[in-house]
């Protein structure tokens, strides 16, 4: 019943969006010439805005004039790719940021001294150092899209190793002093104690870096111009605009559901987690 | 004032302890300033005085969970350190300090665990536990489903899970209403006889330290010392023990040693001495 309530609002707030896109569409038709007055911020011809009903019924046209597979297939079968990207980029950054939390628990020196530069380390643009990363990884073993993993790993890995370091130090001295007094070695008071508490603070992260791989992959499928993923797919599209607008909005969706999908998924993972806690939360 | 000095070798013995926070710093505390006291097995020691006085602070000295200043502790004949590791004590505080993503079986089982116990040893011990405490039922709840006496009664087991010869216990019934409270003190009594288990027992209650104890300490204001001894008879600690003269006479002598320490507290902060700390703590 609740679960039902809530799948109605999200429809509501959609259908809402919707319908203010197509209201000012249709401000600006009415009002204006082709492509409504010039002092609304944006167009509202077909090529600029198309129409919503538009964008939906691009999904089940084909793909291409001449070809059976229709977009939604062909968005489907890119997100997989993209997905498996992002998955394999979500797990080295959430080892990675785990890892690091880890060390600075460990020693209070990489604890000062590490900080700033994982924080630093977020304020290089991803779009000039995916290039970087995609050279490198063609003078090793690395294939371009184990190297756009990467690329994704590093957005997932920050919010992990940030939160998960404020997670392992979340528990209060009197736990960190009784198993102390059990004479617990570190790596025992880090899986009994520390770990567990941690997780009320990983899994806002591991959410969090879920979509950034998403993110992560696509972006990083463009700047090495891998081919497959929803990323090539929304350039491709950018660039065959002007003869259907509705297939970069409906890639853009796509990537946006897939973003949503990732995101449940870690949903999904911190309720089977938090079992037990969660009773009392909710 | 030592009441036996029989061979068997003492549970806990204190010699001319001192205990300065920050030593060398200008914020520097001097909590405890030479402490005497030599515990028996099987006794029960409890510590009353005015708040700050350091009970606190010395349980955390015979648990080793704090370095020593000057002076020395011994817990049955080795150095206090010796004493955690071996899991020569349990410890209970005022807070239950339950780990709450553990079942109450789990809580009491911690300990084994890091001990190295098999799984069938653990269950057999925590179900015995909790027969104990007298909450057979509530094994596969979770700490946030008890009450706060209840809470205690699992942390207590926790501690006494293991079968340590020495109990610490830091205002355990701290936050219990008084009948629960007089519930547990007849439960603990209970299982300390039981198990012939040491108890050194910090609390701010007279009737408290006068029903449980074979000996009450009481501590002047800060920096730390013993006051007095006020030597409690033998008796059968029954509930009737509660509205006889002689609990009376002794609860009396307890308040007039506190009385004379609190008159002793210095209406202005004069300055303390700070001890020579040349005694270091090896
Ligand atoms: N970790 C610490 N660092 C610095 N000072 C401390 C620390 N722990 C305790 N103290 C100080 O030592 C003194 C004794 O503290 P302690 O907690 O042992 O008192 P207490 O007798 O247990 O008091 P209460 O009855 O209020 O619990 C206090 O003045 C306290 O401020
Ligand atoms: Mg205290």
């Amino acid at each position: 019943m609740r679960r039902l309530s809530r799948l109605l609002a999200i429809a509501a707030v959609g259908l809402a969006l919707a319908a203010v896109w197509e209201g000012y569409k249709l401000i600006g038709q009415s009002i204006g010439p082709e492509g409504g007055p010039s002092w609304l911020p944006v167009a509202t011809d077909d090529l600029t805005m198309p129409h919503t009903w538009d964008i939906l019924a691009a999904f089940v046209e084909p793909v291409q004039r001449g070809r059976s597979e229709t977009l939604a297939v062909f968005l489907l079968r890119s997100a997989w790719f993209t997905l498996r990207e992002a998955a394999l980029g979500f797990a080295i950054g959430a080892i990675v940021g785990l890892g690091l939390a880890l060390i600075m628990l460990r020693s209070r020196f990489l604890d000062r001294g590490l900080v700033p530069w994982i924080n630093i380390s977020q304020t290089v643009p991803l779009i000039a150092l995916a290039p970087i990363v995609v050279t490198w990884g063609r003078t090793t073993f690395l294939s371009d899209t184990q190297a756009v993993s990467l690329i994704a790993a590093y957005l997932t890995f920050f919010p992990v190793a940030v939160n998960g370091l404020a997670g392992l130090k979340s528990p209060d001295p009197a736990s960190v002093e009784l198993m102390r007094s059990y004479a617990a070695s570190w790596w025992q008071t880090v899986i009994k104690l520390r770990l567990p508490a941690a997780r009320a603070y990983l899994f806002p992260a591991f959410k969090l870096a879920a979509t950034l791989s998403v993110v992560g992959a696509i972006v990083g499928e463009i700047s090495a111009g891998v081919r497959g993923g929803l990323g090539r797919v929304i350039l491709d599209f950018a660039g065959r605009y002007t003869t259907g607008p509705e297939k970069l909005y409906a890639a853009v969706v796509a990537a946006g559901l897939l973003g949503l999908f990732v995101f449940w998924l870690a949903n999904l993972a911190e309720r089977r987690a938090m079992r037990g806690r969660a009773v009392e939360l909710s | 004032m030592e009441s036996t000095t029989d061979a068997t070798e003492p549970a806990v013995a204190i010699r001319g302890v001192v205990k300065v926070f920050g030593a060398g710093t200008d914020e520097a505390l001097t909590a405890i300033d030479g402490i005497d006291l030599t515990i028996a097995p099987g006794e029960f020691v409890s510590l009353i005085g005015p708040s700050g006085c350091g009970k606190s602070t010395l349980l955390r000295l015979i648990a080793d969970l704090l370095p020593l200043t000057g002076g020395e502790i011994s817990v049955f004949g080795k150095s206090a350190e010796a004493g955690r590791v071996d899991q020569d004590y349990g410890m209970a505080f005022q807070s239950a300090g339950l780990f709450d993503w553990r079942t109450v079986a789990a809580n009491i089982e911690l300990p084994l665990e890091l001990m190295g116990w098999s799984k069938a040893d653990r269950r057999a011990r925590s179900a015995e536990m909790l027969e104990l405490v007298k909450l057979p039922e509530f094994g596969d709840r979770y700490p946030w489903q008890l009450s706060g006496g209840m809470q205690q009664r699992v942390a207590i087991a926790r501690a006494l899970a293991f079968r340590p010869r020495l109990l610490l216990m830091d205002e355990p019934f701290g936050a219990l209403d008084e009948m629960t409270r007089e519930h547990m003190q007849n439960e603990l009594l209970a299982i300390v006889a039981d198990l012939d288990t040491t108890v050194v027992f910090v609390t701010h209650s007279i009737p408290e330290a006068a029903f449980l104890s074979d000996r009450v300490v009481v501590l002047s204001p800060r920096p730390g010392r013993i006051h007095s001894i006020v030597d409690v008879p033998m008796q059968a600690r029954t509930a009737e023990l509660r509205e006889h003269s002689e609990f009376f006479k002794t609860a009396t002598e307890i308040r007039e040693a506190l009385r004379a320490v609190e008159a002793t507290i210095p209406s202005a902060g004069a300055p303390e001495p700070s001890p020579s700390t040349g005694e270091a703590a090896e």
